[in-house]
């Protein structure tokens, strides 16, 4: 029908509202059972940001958030499997999750005030420390934002971006023209040629624009400021804790083995281990799945699925993907950056 | 029939009931359940700053404005390009469909061919490329051209001198450091819409001119001759007049549907209401409120463009004595 075309994801949106709110029922404080009945996990994800969450040409889901519905299953279903990926976008995320069409999700949403308190949600860790840059062709001399004055900013619509970018700017009283595109493909082609001075979105995003997009990837340069903290992670509904407390407690389980050092590989040998925080953390040693409604497996099996963060972290974005992000914030307390997992014990 | 009447308007009046209970019933058990949920609901977060720039904006826009405000300028620049494109399409659709009556063979078979091509490829796609195409093609910001003193073009679009973001001073664009600053922008992505926008319902509305003249019995027209009226004449008095009422219903919808498919303006970056909503609902989190806002303005929108159409119609009628 030609009157519905342009306006089809929103009638498709509402459908999903009034569907959602009139037909579930409100069910608090039995996700968990329902996974388990179900026997599968329904996972919000992106609909396409490499290293966080995209399929193959196989339809086959990979990347950082994507791991942390695999762990979950792994804790909670016995198989990182048993997981069905629905791709959401920017506008509908929210929505599917209040409505109960998914369990979780996990689709680099950065944690806010608003989105904490007033939508029904819980944000539950913290999986991706981000900030939002500019990435810059060279010719235009820049090395700093703070040059950007009347400039004509290309960002995609949908997220943070365009708040931050209009508070950093009116805190700089500097004017700017944002031009604003709903899809990435058409905003960063737009950018590329030559529609605006400066593309701006979230640093993890830049890199992977600047090496796979850019036709010279040389000619363009990431600007030194992060104008924005952008914590990424994954989002329950409110009003389940026994749930909200697993999917938080899979995630510090996951950061707590990197700092023990426990491999995706070296679990089985680990569990030897007379360290008795390891011992905890594998259930060798007191059950701690007990406490969370799982067995005292659950860690192990979650280790053992996606490995720990850090193995996490290089395989989707860290060095051993194409995005070659530095750890940088997201690397342990410890080690300079600010994961930090309260103690499983 | 007075008692066949009356069970009629029984059954109507029980039907209209029904239908308000319904919708009675699916707003208060969403409002429930939402409430149940202790997600928030209610307008209020209009007023609230919306925080963000708007990249072109008929009046002052500031990202310390609020979201009530932040709407009303992605309206205003919605109906900035759907109604000069109403005009264009109309104008141009009207050349055509004539076009397509001509006697001159190569002149009808051009003008066919327009009508085929541009409407059985889809618009979005043709937006895309229009913009792209307008992209590409013009300069650099920093190589913009000076087409007149002070009036530049390049990628940042046709800058004039207009009157600046506050609507107060007159301003000449000048080259600053980064893009063309001061004066108003007719920007590739507003001048990439408005384009894709005309020329796609021009096609539409050539084929009901077309259909509204042909609807006319030839035998008018040989008749209107044999009185010895020129073809202009025949054309003014006969033909237009009878062809109008049959054009103007199919020609509103072609209009309302161009001013619809003006959404399609998030794809290329054009601010209009629609990527002002999409925002708004993103920061916010109010689906359900910047829906019901969205949907009540195309509804306005769409009743008012009837009602005109409706008004000529009756007079147009009039002008012909039809009952």
């Amino acid at each position: 029908m030609n009157l519905a075309g342009p306006l089809r994801g929103f009638y498709a949106t509402l459908l999903l509202l009034v569907l959602g709110f009139y037909w579930t029922p409100a069910h608090a404080g039995k996700t968990l059972e329902q996974i388990r009945q179900r026997g599968q996990l329904v996972c919000g994800v992106s609909t396409g940001v490499i290293g966080f969450s995209s399929a193959d040409s196989q339809g086959k889901f990979s990347g950082l958030d994507v791991d942390v519905c695999r762990a979950i299953a792994a804790a909670v279903l016995n198989d990182p499997d048993k997981v069905k990926y629905v791709p959401l976008n920017a506008q509908q995320r929210f929505t599917a999750l209040q409505s109960g069409e998914v369990d979780l999700l996990s689709r680099n949403t950065t944690w806010t005030l608003t989105r904490d308190v007033s939508l029904g949600l819980n944000f539950a860790a913290i999986t991706y420390y981000d900030g939002q840059g500019f990435l810059v062709p060279k010719k235009l001399k820049l090395s700093s934002a703070k040059q950007l004055k009347n400039a004509e900013i290309c960002v995609q619509s949908g997220t943070t971006t365009e708040k931050n970018l209009g508070d950093y700017f009116k805190s700089q009283g500097i004017k700017i023209k944002p031009v604003v595109f709903e899809k990435f493909e058409a905003s960063t082609k737009a950018f590329f040629s030559g529609r605006c001075q400066a593309y701006t979105t979230d640093a993890s995003a830049l890199a992977f624009i600047r090496a796979k997009e850019a036709p010279k990837p040389d000619d363009y340069i990431v600007l030194p400021e992060l104008i924005s903290k952008e914590p990424l992670g994954p989002v329950v509904r409110r009003g389940d804790d026994e749930w909200f407390a697993v999917v938080k407690w899979v995630i510090f389980a996951l950061i707590e083995g990197e700092e023990y050092g426990i491999t995706q590989a070296g679990v089985e040998k680990m569990k030897a281990s007379a360290d008795p925080a390891v011992q905890r953390l594998l259930g060798t040693g007191e059950d701690t799945g007990k406490l969370l409604g799982l067995d005292r497996d659950w860690a192990a099996r979650a280790l053992k699925a996606v490995g720990n963060y850090g193995e996490m972290f290089q395989r989707n974005v860290g060095s051993d993907s194409p995005l070659k992000l530095p750890r940088g914030l997201n690397a342990l307390w410890n080690k300079g950056g600010l994961m930090y997992a309260p103690p499983v014990r | 029939m007075p008692g066949k009447r009356r069970q009629s308007v029984a059954i109507q009046a029980v039907l209209l009931l029904a239908l308000v209970a319904l919708a009675w019933m699916l707003v208060e058990h969403t409002a429930i359940h939402m409430r149940e949920r202790g997600i928030q609901t209610g307008f209020g977060f209009l007023l609230e700053p919306a925080g963000f720039a708007i990249g072109e904006s008929l009046f002052a826009f500031d990202s310390g404005d609020s979201y009530f405000w932040a709407l009303l300028v992605g309206l205003a620049n919605s109906l900035r390009v759907a109604l000069p494109a109403i005009m264009l399409s109309t104008v141009l659709g009207t050349l055509i469909g004539l076009g397509r009556l001509s006697p001159n063979f190569l002149l009808r078979r051009l003008c066919a061919g327009y009508v085929e091509s541009l409407r059985n490829v889809p618009l979005l796609l043709q937006l895309l490329a229009w913009y792209f195409v307008v992209t590409d093609w013009l300069p650099a910001t920093a190589e913009a051209i000076e087409l007149m003193p002070h009036v530049f073009l390049s990628k940042s679009g046709l800058t004039l001198p207009w009157f600046g973001d506050g609507g107060v001073f007159f301003e000449l664009p000048m080259r600053g450091e980064m893009s063309i600053s001061g004066g108003a922008a007719l920007t590739p992505e507003f001048i990439a819409l408005l384009l894709g926008l005309s020329l796609y319902t021009a096609a539409y509305i050539a084929e009901t001119v077309r259909a509204g003249i042909q609807s006319i019995p030839r035998g008018q027209t040989e008749a209107a001759l044999a009185l010895g009226m020129t073809r202009m004449s025949v054309f003014r008095l006969i033909l237009v007049p009878q062809a109008l009422r049959s054009i103007i219903p199919p020609l509103t919808n072609s209009h309302l549907s161009l001013t619809k498919n003006a959404s399609l303006a998030v794809a290329i970056g054009y601010p209009d209401l629609v990527s002002v909503a999409n925002t708004t609902l993103n920061q916010t989190g109010r689906a359900v409120e910047c829906i019901a806002l969205i949907m009540i303005v195309y509804l306005i929108l769409s009743a008012l463009t009837a009602a005109i159409s409706f008004w000529f119609e009756r007079r147009s009628g009039r002008w012909t004595q039809t009952p």
